[in-house]
């Protein structure tokens, strides 16, 4: 080969290397940016008075008469919206059967488009679900529940050669020449002072609970129930894992049987996690019996199960790197195995161990389907330590894919979901960053 | 003339006790006797017997390969590391064959030091790694122990280079002050032989001729053998010198007659650098 094709060569290596670097850096951009900006949105975000009225009620928080005035200058607001409906319902009484038959279904419509937007009228009768007891907390939600109230969707399946054409026809069109056709403008005209919108910094989402499955408050159950699970698997995993990986590197001889179990960790520590999941439920809850039911105990003994062939490879891995001659050195100066493990090896192994365990603990913290079956519930209350041998948790991972999927009102709910994925995203970015300084210390610390 | 008479005729240091602590005798420390180690297949030892007298310095010679290391390593035992290897005939350290079943390895290496080819202090502070062994045998406060610290140093010549620095990570210092700060470690157990394999290999010539020097002044004191490549070396610090050439001994005796008048043709050709 030539000089000139050798220098091609190289450059078109080095090129495509950074290529796929710059193309990986802008895929992480395109992932986390949006994920990280929508998140905050939970945080951070326009709310309404509904929301501090809530949060006076429930939380004991804000200046309860500053709140009562909002109150009071938002009733007044809205007051004519009511006056408009009462007066119809009025007339339509005394009025001939055609026109109620007429007017019937879409003013009960109207009603609860408006129930949606600014929650119950005044004077009625408090709903059971704390979800229909106040209006749309989000100024953001509050403008799609406008727009539910200015227009009624209606489906077009007259072309069966389309699917339905949906169509949005305004509802004031509906009312002509009643008392209730100036409604829809005069809400849309005064929606702001009637839900008085303003940012808020609503920090506590981090700490609150969740109330009526998530509508309102915050994550705390599944923050600490993704604490508890993944402390929970370490606890079991690091000792577990270490004493294997200095079995393996320093005690073991190397038998078949030694190779044939080292195959086995590397083969388990590429089994699905959902098959650790069946098997958690298999064995912890169904035959060992750890628990009566799914418990954070259980949880975490799975994914302890889950993450400990990656920890002791990564253990051996690290063992392995420590130059002999420490070992050496120990064992001349008349040191036992076990006091040269612990004196010498595992110190100077502590680096690449430690990242281990973190990058573990994330993956732990992360994972979803080891947990599906063995201690993840929907929603709960924060636990207590006491209760974590018994009691199922919410975690971070598993409401992601449940408020994703299975939760009822999956669009009102999306900023609960979207402040987990940040919460989490934000966790196992922490911990991977806590092990590289932790390395970069600990090794700097060995090196002098 | 007895072979050590010449050497006590020769120095006269070594006989009038000049370094202080143990004064060397015509005791037999080490007496290997028709001793072989295999690795697996591999005979890495034929069949050796010499004496190593107590208190002096001798060298091991040979070309690559040819048993010389290993026979060190095989005094402390440190061969028990290497898988498959196994060892025939005795080796006596003060009338015991370390061999035997019996023996407590630990006790053994603790009462045989050991300085390797490549300075490998812990990745611990200076003065940490002085304090390994004592801490590992015995309970002591921390003055007790910071006056071995200080002795082992001031014996291994480096003391007045460290003094100010013992927290200092020990990989912070040179090659050759690595080196010391081993020999150091080893002299704070107290044992009463170093084994040194290859001790100034990786060094530059200034910090060999510090070992060198060291290894002078702790002649007496401790019964040192040790193994280099370097024939000047053996020549330099070694009262007796054993020549080993593909596992079997070929010649031992006085270093002054091994390096004058070898009787055998191969220890001739190989200290003249016929080969080797």
């Amino acid at each position: 080969m030539n000089l000139k094709t050798r220098k091609i060569l190289d450059r078109a290596f080095a090129g495509s290397g950074v290529f796929s670097i710059l193309l990986m850096t802008a895929a992480l951009v395109v992932i986390l940016v949006p994920m990280l900006i929508r998140g905050w949105g939970a945080i951070y975000f326009t709310a309404t008075v509904e929301h501090r009225h809530l949060m006076l009620e429930r939380f004991d928080r804000g200046n309860p008469e500053r709140v009562a005035d909002e109150l009071n200058s938002t009733r007044e607001t809205r007051a004519p919206l009511y006056r408009m409906i009462t007066e119809f319902e009025k007339q339509l009484e005394t009025s001939d059967s055609e026109s109620r038959k007429r007017y019937t279904t879409p003013l009960r419509e109207l009603k609860k488009a408006i129930h949606d937007l600014l929650g119950p009228a005044p004077g009625a009768i408090r709903p059971m679900l704390m979800r229909d007891q106040y209006g749309q907390m989000r100024w953001g939600r509050a403008l799609v529940k406008l727009r539910n109230v200015l227009y009624r969707e209606e489906w077009d399946y007259s072309d069966p050669t389309r699917g339905g054409i949906k169509a949005l026809k305004p509802r004031a069109a509906e009312f002509t020449g009643t008392p209730v056709e100036p409604l829809c403008a005069y809400l849309e005209n005064n929606l702001t002072d009637m839900m008085l919108p303003r940012r808020t910094l609503y920090w506590q989402f981090l700490t609150d609970n969740s109330y009526d499955s998530h509508f309102f408050g915050g994550i705390w159950p599944e923050i600490l129930g993704t604490f508890y699970l993944a402390v929970g698997a370490m606890l079991f995993a690091i000792p577990l894992g270490l004493i294997a990986a200095i079995y393996l590197t320093e005690y073991a001889r190397e038998t078949r049987l030694i190779g044939m179990l080292r195959t086995c960790i590397s083969t388990l520590a590429g089994v699905p996690s959902i098959v650790f999941g069946l098997f958690g439920l298999a064995f912890f809850i169904n035959t060992l019996k750890v628990s009566s039911s799914k418990s954070v105990l259980a949880g975490s003994l799975t994914l302890a199960l889950m993450i400990l062939p990656t920890l002791i490879r990564a253990s051996e891995e690290a063992i392995r790197a420590v130059p002999h001659t420490y070992k050496e050195a120990a064992l001349s100066l008349g040191a036992g195995r076990w006091h040269t493990v612990m004196s010498v090896i595992l110190p100077a192994a502590l680096p690449g161990i430690l990242t281990g365990i973190v990058i573990s603990m994330g993956r732990a913290a992360g994972e979803t389907a080891p947990i599906i079956f063995t201690a993840a519930v929907s929603v709960g209350k924060p636990l207590a330590l006491w209760q974590v041998f018994s009691q199922p948790t919410p975690a971070l991972s598993w409401n992601i894919y449940n408020l994703a999927t299975e939760h009822e009102a999956v669009d009102e709910i999306r900023h609960v979901q979207y402040g987990m994925v940040l919460v989490l995203v934000s966790l196992v970015l922490i911990l991977n960053l806590a092990a590289i300084i932790l390395r970069a210390r600990v090794s700097k610390r060995l090196k002098g | 003339m007895k072979p050590l008479d010449m050497v006590i005729a020769d120095r006269p240091d070594v006989r009038s006790g000049n370094n202080a602590g143990r004064t060397p005798d015509e005791r037999t420390h080490v007496a290997v006797k028709v001793f072989s180690v295999f690795y697996r297949a591999n005979q890495a030892v034929k069949d050796v017997t010499f004496n190593i007298p107590a208190g002096y310095v001798t060298a091991i010679i040979g070309p690559s390969g040819c048993g010389k290391s290993t026979i060190l390593r095989a005094i402390n035992r440190m061969n028990d590391l290497v898988p498959g290897c196994y060892v025939k005939g005795e080796l006596l350290f003060d009338g015991q064959n370390v061999y035997n079943p019996d023996v407590d390895v630990v006790m053994l290496r603790r009462r045989v030091g050991m300085v390797f080819q490549k300075p490998n202090p812990f990745p611990k502070s200076i003065f940490d790694n002085v304090a390994y062994g004592p801490r590992l045998h015995s309970r002591l406060n921390q003055g007790e122990l910071a006056e071995i610290v200080e002795r082992s140093l001031v014996d291994a010549a480096l003391w007045d280079e460290v003094k100010d620095r013992l927290d200092d990570n020990a990989l912070s210092l040179s090659g050759g002050q690595q080196q010391r700060l081993c020999i150091a470690r080893v002299l704070a157990v107290d044992p009463e032989i170093l084994l040194m394999d290859e001790p100034t290999s990786a060094l530059d010539p200034r910090a060999t001729l510090r070992i060198e020097n060291l290894i002078a002044e702790l002649r007496g004191r401790y019964t040192i053998i040790i193994v280099t490549h370097n024939m000047q070396q053996a020549a330099r610090v070694s009262d007796f010198t054993a020549f080993m050439y593909e596992g079997a001994l070929i010649e031992f005796g006085p270093t002054k007659e091994i390096f004058t008048k070898p009787t055998h043709k191969q220890t001739n050709d190989y200290i003249t650098g016929r080969f080797g």
